[in-house]
C-alpha cells in the first residue's frame, strides 16, 4: 500500500439485465393509448377518416351484443379455431415425437417439413376447398394445416434437447422403451412443446380470418372482412378488438396449463 | 455375482481409447478405478453396465444375481440424473414401476432406502429444492433401490463441494459396512480412491491401460481423514500417475 490517504466505496455495477414481472405496466399501457386515440379522435387532431373513436367502436360492439349477433359471428369462429387448432396440434407434437424418436422419419420428414413451412397457407385456400369443400372442411385444413408446421418444428427441437443423460438413466435402470418415451422423453420435451404451441395458436388466430374469406356467411373474420370491404372502420375495429381478445385468452389459457404442467421448473 | 473384464479394448473414430483391459471385480467389494483425464474410465465403466459396446474384449458375470436384485447393474451417475418433474420418492418409484413393483411393496422399499440414506422428511420434495449432496443421496437410494448385485459409480462426488464429498463418503462407508456391497468406483480424486477402494485400479493416459492395481488392506470403517498410511498410498498413487496426468494435459484436444 503506497497511497493510504484517499477512501472511496466501490462503485456498484452489477445492476440490470434481471427482468421482474410488474403487474400493472401492462394495463396502463392498454388505457394510456386508447386514452390518447379517444383524445384525438374528439379534438379532431385525429380525423375520422384515419382512425374510429374507441368510444364509438365499443358502441358498436355494444349493439353487437345486444343483438344476438355477437355469439352468431363467435360461435362458428371459435369452433372453427378449436378444431383445426386440435386437429393441427394433436398432429403435430405425435409427428414431432416420431421425428425426434425414428431417425427414418427425421432422414424423411425433415425436408418435407422445411419444403412446408414457408408456403403462406392462405394461398393453399382455393385448393382447400376443392378437396374439402367451401364448408367447414376447407376452414378446419387451413387452420389446421396452419398450426401443424410450427407445433411439429417446436416439439423435435424440444423432444431433441432432453436432457441424454437421463434417457441413459432410464435405460440403466431397465426401463422399457415405452416407460422411457412416456416418462422422460415426453414430460421434458413438455416445456418446449408448450411454448411452441404460444406460437402455434396466434398462427390459428390469423389463419382464421383468412379461412372465413370464403364461404362464410357468420365468423369474425367474416364480420371484419365484410366491415372491411365496406370501409365502417368502427365495425372492423370491434371485430380485430375480438380477436386480440381471443389471443390475451388463448395466452392465458396456455399460462394455466404451464403452471400445472410445469410447477416442477421453479 | 463377480465381474469379469476380458481383454477390453475400444477406439472412437479412429482414436484407441482403451487398450486390452483384464480385470477382476471381486463380489462385496469396492473397486476404484482412477486415471488421468480423458483416460476412458468412464468409458469402461459404461461397458460393465451395458450401456456401450467395447470395439473387442467383453465383460463377464460370473454367477447369478442375488434373486431379489431387481436391476443387477446400477449406475450412480456424476449429475445426479434426477427426474426434475418427480419429487424424491417419484424418482424412487419410477425404477419400481417397471418392474411390476406398486402400492404396498413398492413404499416398504422406498421407506427403507429413504430411511438408509436419511431422507425420510424430504420424500415429497421436488429436486430443484435439494442441495448437490441431497441430490446425489436421493440417487443413490434409488440405486438401493433396486437391490443391485453390482453398483457402478461414476464420479458419484465429483459435481460437490469438499465438504459435502467428505459427508458422502462416510455415507457410502456407513452403508457398505451395514450391509457390503459389489462396487466399480470411477473417480480422479485419489483421496476418495484411497477412503473407498478395496482394490485401486489406476489406468495409464489414452489409450487407457491397467498400469497397476493398488491393494488397500485395512477396512474401510477404520480409514480415516488424513490417515497418514492412506496419505503414503495417496502419494504412491499419485507418483505413478504424475507424469500421464501431465502428457494427458499436454495433449491437442480432438486429435
Amino acid at each position: 500500500m503506497t497511497d493510504s490517504t484517499t477512501r472511496r466505496a466501490v462503485d456498484y455495477r452489477g445492476g440490470g439485465f434481471s427482468p421482474r414481472r410488474i403487474r400493472w405496466i401492462g394495463p396502463l399501457v392498454f388505457i394510456v393509448l386508447i386514452g390518447l386515440l379517444e383524445w384525438g379522435t374528439r379534438s379532431g387532431f385525429i380525423t375520422p377518416l384515419t382512425l374510429p373513436r374507441p368510444s364509438d367502436v365499443l358502441t358498436t360492439f355494444g349493439e353487437l351484443w345486444s343483438s344476438g349477433l355477437l355469439w352468431k359471428h363467435l360461435l362458428p369462429s371459435l369452433t372453427r379455431l378449436f378444431v383445426g387448432a386440435v386437429m393441427g396440434a394433436t398432429a403435430g407434437i405425435l409427428i414431432g415425437i416420431m421425428i425426434g424418436l425414428f431417425s427414418y422419419v427425421r432422414a424423411g420428414l425433415v425436408p418435407l417439413l422445411a419444403a412446408i413451412f414457408p408456403i403462406p397457407k392462405i394461398a393453399l385456400l382455393p385448393l382447400f376447398v376443392i378437396w374439402f369443400g367451401i364448408d367447414e372442411g376447407s376452414k378446419y385444413a387451413l387452420i389446421a394445416l396452419g398450426t401443424f408446421t410450427p407445433t411439429v418444428v417446436a416439439t423435435y427441437g424440444a423432444v431433441d434437447n432432453v436432457d441424454r443423460t437421463l434417457i441413459r438413466m432410464g435405460q440403466s435402470f431397465g426401463l422399457s422403451w415405452q416407460s422411457i418415451v412416456r416418462k422422460i422423453v415426453l414430460p421434458g420435451a413438455m416445456p418446449g412443446i408448450l411454448s411452441g404451441l404460444r406460437i402455434s395458436l396466434a398462427i390459428a388466430i390469423i389463419l382464421l380470418v383468412a379461412a372465413e374469406m370464403l364461404g362464410a356467411e357468420y365468423g369474425i373474420g367474416a364480420y371484419i372482412l365484410e366491415a372491411g370491404s365496406l370501409y365502417d372502420l368502427e365495425r372492423l375495429f370491434a371485430g380485430v378488438a375480438i380477436l386480440s381478445l381471443l389471443g390475451v385468452l388463448v395466452s392465458a389459457l396456455l399460462g394455466m396449463i404451464e403452471a400445472r404442467l410445469l410447477g416442477w421448473r421453479s | 455375482m463377480k465381474l469379469h473384464l476380458e481383454s477390453i479394448s475400444h477406439a472412437y473414430a479412429g482414436v484407441a481409447v482403451l487398450s486390452d483391459i483384464n480385470l477382476e471385480i471381486p463380489a462385496g467389494q469396492i473397486v476404484c478405478i482412477v486415471g488421468p483425464s480423458g483416460c476412458g474410465k468412464s468409458t469402461l465403466l459404461r461397458f460393465i453396465g451395458g450401456l456401450e459396446r467395447p470395439a473387442s474384449g467383453k465383460v463377464v458375470q460370473i454367477g447369478q444375481p442375488p434373486a431379489d436384485s431387481i436391476n443387477p447393474l446400477t449406475y450412480v451417475f456424476q449429475d445426479f440424473a434426477l427426474l426434475p418433474w418427480r419429487t424424491v420418492e417419484g424418482n424412487i418409484s419410477l425404477v419400481l414401476e417397471d418392474h411390476r413393483i406398486r402400492g404396498a411393496q413398492a413404499k416398504s422399499i422406498i421407506d427403507d432406502v429413504l430411511a438408509r440414506t436419511r431422507l425420510s422428511d424430504f420424500r415429497r420434495a421436488l429436486p430443484r429444492q435439494l442441495s448437490g449432496g441431497m441430490k446425489q443421496r436421493v440417487a443413490i437410494a434409488r440405486a438401493l433401490a433396486v437391490n443391485p448385485a453390482v453398483m457402478l459409480l461414476d464420479e458419484p462426488l465429483s459435481a460437490l463441494d469438499s465438504q459435502t464429498r467428505e459427508l458422502l463418503m462416510d455415507d457410502l462407508i456407513g452403508l457398505w459396512t451395514r450391509q457390503p456391497f459389489t462396487a466399480v468406483y470411477v473417480t480422479h480424486n485419489l483421496q476418495e480412491a484411497v477412503r473407498l477402494g478395496h482394490a485401486i485400479v489406476v489406468l495409464s493416459r489414452r489409450p487407457g491401460q491397467i498400469r497397476e492395481v493398488v491393494m488397500i488392506d485395512k477396512p474401510l470403517e477404520a480409514r480415516r481423514f488424513g490417515d497418514a498410511d492412506l496419505e503414503l498410498q495417496q502419494r504412491h498413487l499419485w507418483e505413478l500417475m504424475r507424469a500421464e496426468a501431465i502428457a494427458a494435459d499436454q495433449e491437442l484436444v480432438g486429435d
